[in-house]
Formats: C-alpha cells, structure tokens, sequence
C-alpha cells in the first residue's frame, strides 16, 4: 500500500542525493582518514567537504562542527563540556517541553547534586522571558533550550535568550535537532555557544549528527580515545554518514526558502482542512510561532493510539501525544506542561510534513480522517 | 508499534456490540477521561439470571476497544454467576493475548463487569475500587485490594507487571514503593499454583478436601488477623461457613470471603465452588 507520510519529525526519508553521495564509500573508498595515504587521505577530504557544508548551512566555521553519532550524543556532550568545564557552577537552565535527549540528562546531573530549573510554558506552549532572566546566576553552568519543539512545532526566541545568557556570562546550547533544515538559523548573528542537529531528520540516514561548538569555548570530550575530530570526539569517523550528512545539509541550503512556503502551505491545507470537517478539536501549540511542516491537532474524546491504528489502516502514518502510544501511561510530557485538558491531551496528533508530500496526498488524508474521528466518537462512552 | 493479535485488530476495526443498549438493566461503568481509556457496558439480565444482551462504549486505544468487544461476545448467553467467574486473563486469552503494557485494558473489563452486576443486584454502585481496600495510586485511583487481585489471578512478580496490569505507579511514580511492598507480602505467602484440570470429585471428597483446605489453608490465614473460619456445610459446590473473631466484624467481611476462602477453595479445590457466609 502506498504510505503517506505524516510523521518526519520522528525520522525522514533519505534523500536519493544523499543516498548517492554515500554509495562509494561504503564501496570502494573504505579508508581511514586518519591513515598518512592517499587512499585514507581521500576520504578525508570528503569529511572535510562536509564539515563546510554543515557550517556553511549554519552560518559557521568547520572547525566549529564536531560529528556525532545522533541529536542525543549531542546534547548529552553539550550538557556534559559545560558542566565539565566550569565545575564550580552548579546551576542547569533548562525547560519542561525538551526532549527527553535533554531532559533526562538534565535529571540525571539533578541526581548528581545540581541544581535544575525547568521553565514552565503557558497554554500555547510559549516561555516566560522574565522568568527566563530571572533565572540565570552566577551559578549557571548552562542554558539548554531547545530551537523548536518536536511536538507542537513551537519555535523559541533563541536569540533574545542566547543574548541575555551571553551578557551574563553563561554558557547557552540549543537543541535544533527539529530547526535545522526548516528554518534560517546563521550563527553569525545568533549567540549560542552549542547546538546539537541530526541527521536522520533532514533527510540523512540515523546514526549521524553534528554538534557546533563556538570557537573559544571550552570543551570537554564526553567520548574520550583517539585524536579524531581534532581530540574532542574520539571513535574512526562514520565517513559514508558524514558525507550524507554534508549532502543533506547542502540539499536543506539549497531548498529551504521554497520549501518553508510550499510545506507551509500544505500544512495549512491540512489543518484547516482537519478543523473544517471535524467538530471540536483544537490546534495545540504557538501558531505564531511554528515550524512550517508541524501541525499538532487533539480530537475530543477519542484516544490518540486508536486514532493512530486506524489511520494506519488506510495508510497513512502519523504519531501521537497519547499515553498508549508510548507504552508510559500518560500523555505527553510537552501537552502536560501546556495544561491541554484530559480530555483533548489523550486525542492528539502529530502531522509533520516534508518536501516529498503532495496536494493529493493532503487531499486523501482529509478525505479519510473525519471518519475516523467519527467511528471513534460513535464508540466513545463521552459525548459533548 | 504494538504487537497486537489478528484478534485485537479485528475486534478493534469491526467492534462487536458497539453502542448504548435502550434496554439495558444494568450498566458498569469503569475508568476516566484523566485516566486515558474508561468503558461503559450495558447488560440485559433477564429473570433467569442470564444476560440476554451486552454492548458497550469505550473511550480508549485499540486494546481497551478489543477488550471490551470480545467481552460482551463472551458474556451474552452467561449466567451473572458464570460471568462473575470471568478473569481478566479470560478476556486477553480470548483475544489470543495481549501485550503486557496493555493487560490493564482487561482488567477494565472486567471491573466493568463486575461493576454492572452490583449495579444489577442493587449493591452500591461505587467501583469496588473504592470500596475495598486503600488507594495506592493517586493519580489512576487504583487500591491495594486491586493490586492485590491482579498479582494473585496474573501470578505477577514485578512492580513493573503491576503497574501494566493496573496502570498503578503509572504517572508520578510515588507509589512505587508501597506496591513494592504489597507486592513483596503478597510473594512471601505461598504462591499461587495453576489451575491444573481436576478430576469430578464426588460430595464427599468435596467436603473432605474443603475441610483440609481450610484447616491447613484459610485459617492460619484469618488467625494470622486474629479471626477464625467454621465450616457449617457443604451442599454441592455451594460452602456454607461463619466468620469468628476479628473478622466477622470487620466491616469488609464479605470481601474476606470473597477474596480469600472462595479464592483458595477454588484454587485448591475446584475452579466454580460459590462460598457464602452463615
């Protein structure tokens, strides 16, 4: 059955570019770039060839750019140098919306003795500039903040936050592991000292990522051995990856601008579409303030993993904010924090779009799904 | 993804029974909004105590749907007797198993059930939930007598197996010690045997084997709370005994018996054996 696919903030595609660029070096180019031969010296000029094109996306320098193995490592790796390098500041900034990337490891250092804000948002998912200034110390080691949300598609105020850290003299990592490759970010003008991306979420495979680390600041290697990625990130680099990783970033380079447009526009069909059709359900989430390709809807009184199989039936693949869906009992920790209500947080869905989806696709979807609504709702025993 | 058997995705996709019965005559309903999945099941009871019709509404995933259909497929032609009888583990073996995060959707059920026959009998018709035993889980409201159940009829041996049985310790996680610890008495006391298929036992083993069971069994269990058990008589599968002591003026005397006698007789002795109190 021909899949539409709805669910590219969890993974996308592999873009045929990219797919292509990585062929030959799974093939024949299988050297160490570390090796002093030609052989391995080809090879590392196709990681340096990435690097720029990485950096070149961003607004960076190459030697700002340290591969990793996924948007996690990343952040655990920003998290850890901050902490590593400033051990006698013993306060992390983070939010409650995170990624669990972040979040989890902002408990685990919780457990080692630091001291850990998580900042509420409000009912549109949005953060309190006050309460953000108010926050940060002396004490600080770091601000974690991530560039956009996963689930509602929120985008944050970096730079006004990454200002302020800046003028305060703190540390500030962002995880854009969601922005990359959708919206503009140019760090020449944005004060952030780290941001973590991946590349399975830009059209590169799983397995890479990159983590940009401003030049100056101090760093600590999580992952210590040999002296690749000149000493802060040991282990032979994953060169087919790290050239897919270049390809996909130079894809986002290229295509961004259209694309914001054209995804935004067939997100917007969708979810006007959706609220059109279907009675009460609500957007969650800063339309203001939105990554194009997000929508997050919540459909009352029905149960998002159910909602899920039976989208999946007729082929089309989304996720959900629902407790079932997780395999944990409660609904999602970013809609928890938004105050959704029971009865709308339970029900939510995630729509996140590509550049590879169509008008016809948009159309089928909204086609199919008020009927699914409406069986579940038939079935429900709340009504109104 | 989840795992789920032809049988879940058939009955979720083309649910048996699905909607209000306009007859109905007794209705149990089950779980909340808050909680994630809640079910409401109507019964048509006739005057020989058969359910005539079942149907239902349920608010939650695919499972908790599956749930609820195969049980009222199951239900239809029982006596209230027989489907009192009814575990969760007969509704996720009807559906040729469910995964194990998801075994709390056929506890629901069976609440449901058993929620709609009190209703039935005219007993009060506040969830046994909260009639039994203390809250353990503030935020599924879940009991200790419900935890209890479900590690004794699912053998379970991890507060991670309670908590996909009955959802408790499921959301802030602060109760996890106290199932720990209901878990760990309930594993101390001897444990729960299979079911193994018995052969027909005449009157007198019957009442040969009841009276052993409860002089080796039961008693050493009440007086362990300073109570005392008497069997007045034994007439078919139906026990006749009298509750001393502590326990017969314990308010929850009913569900001692319930609870523990029929249980371990059951258990011990033969699966339908209905104990009643002098």
């Amino acid at each position: 059955m021909q899949v539409v696919y709805l669910d590219n903030n969890a993974t996308t595609a592999v873009a045929p570019q990219v797919l292509e660029a990585m062929l030959p070096y799974l093939g024949d180019l299988y050297g160490n770039p570390s090796s002093m031969h030609t052989f391995g010296g080809q090879v590392a000029e196709a990681v340096d060839t990435s690097r720029e094109q990485i950096a070149a996306l961003l607004g960076a320098e190459p030697d700002e750019i340290i591969f990793t193995a996924s948007g996690s490592e990343g952040d655990n790796t920003a998290i850890w140098s901050a902490l590593q390098s400033r051990p006698e500041r013993r306060h992390i900034v983070t939010t409650r919306v995170e990624h669990p990337a972040v979040l989890s490891v902002c408990r685990y250092w919780e457990t080692q003795g630091y001291r850990v804000t998580m900042l509420g948002v409000d009912s549109k998912g949005r953060l309190d500039l006050e309460e953000y200034a108010a926050t940060i110390g002396d004490d600080t080691a770091i601000v974690s903040i991530m560039f956009a949300n996963n689930e509602v598609g929120n985008i944050y105020p970096i730079q006004e936050m990454a200002e302020l850290a800046r003028e305060r003299g703190v540390l500030f990592h962002t995880d854009a592991v969601q922005a990359v490759g959708k919206i503009p970010i140019d760090l020449h003008h944005l004060p952030v000292d780290m941001l973590t991306l991946s590349g399975h979420k830009i059209n590169a495979p799983k397995g890479i990522g990159a983590l940009y680390v401003r030049k100056g600041v101090r760093f600590r290697p999580l992952v210590r051995g040999g002296h690749q990625e000149r000493g802060r990130r040991a282990g032979t680099e994953n060169v087919p990856y790290i050239v897919g990783l270049g390809v996909a970033a130079q894809l986002c380079a290229k295509f961004m601008q259209e694309e914001r447009v054209d995804v935004a526009r067939l997100r917007d069909k969708l979810e006007y579409g959706l609220l059109e059709r279907i009675p009460e359900c609500r957007v969650n989430g800063d339309i203001e303030h939105r990554l194009p390709n997000t929508s997050n809807i919540s459909f009352k009184n029905v149960e998002g993993e159910a909602i899920l199989l039976m989208l999946d039936r007729l082929g089309i693949a989304a996720s959900s904010g629902s407790a079932c869906t997780s395999g944990s009992l409660e609904p999602s920790h970013v809609l928890r924090a938004m105050g959704v209500p029971f009865n709308y947080a339970h029900g939510s869905i995630r729509l996140s779009l590509s550049r590879y989806n169509t008008a016809e696709e948009i159309d089928y979807v909204l086609d199919k799904f008020p009927g699914v609504i409406e069986t579940l709702r038939a079935i429900s025993p709340f009504k109104g | 993804m989840w795992n789920y058997t032809e049988a879940v995705h058939d009955h979720f996709l083309h649910p048996h029974n699905a909607g209000p019965l306009a007859d109905a005559n007794a209705i149990g309903e089950v779980g909340s909004l808050a909680c994630g999945d809640a079910l409401k099941l109507y019964l048509k009871i006739n005057d020989k105590d058969v359910i005539e019709d079942a149907s239902f509404e349920t608010f939650g995933c695919a499972s908790a749907i599956a749930s609820s259909s195969v049980l009222t497929d199951m239900i239809k032609g029982m006596t209230v007797d027989e489907a009192l009888k009814l575990t969760n583990k007969d509704i996720a073996n009807a559906l040729g198993g469910l995964p194990k995060q998801k075994m709390h959707c056929s506890v629901m059920g069976q609440e449901a059930l058993e929620a709609a026959i009190r209703q039935w009998k005219g007993e009060p018709a506040v969830p046994h939930a909260h009639e039994e035993g203390k809250l353990v889980c503030k935020c599924f409201g879940v009991t200790d007598a419900q935890i209890i159940r479900a590690i004794r009829e699912n053998n379970l041996k991890t507060v991670e197996e309670v908590t996909a049985y009955t959802k408790a310790g499921g959301a802030c996680g602060e109760c996890l010690d106290e199932i720990a610890e209901i878990l760990a008495a309930e594993l101390k006391q001897k444990p729960v045997k299979e079911l193994k298929p018995r052969p027909k036992l005449t009157n007198v083993q019957r009442m040969q084997q009841v009276l052993k069971v409860i002089d080796e069994e039961i008693r050493p269990q009440l007086a362990a709370d300073g109570g005392d058990i008497e069997l007045i008589d034994v007439d078919g599968k139906r026990v006749v005994v009298s509750l001393h002591g502590r326990c017969s003026q314990c308010r929850s005397s009913n569900v001692t018996i319930a609870n523990l006698v029929q249980r371990l007789l059951r258990e011990h002795v033969e699966p339908d054996i209905v104990v009643e109190e002098a």
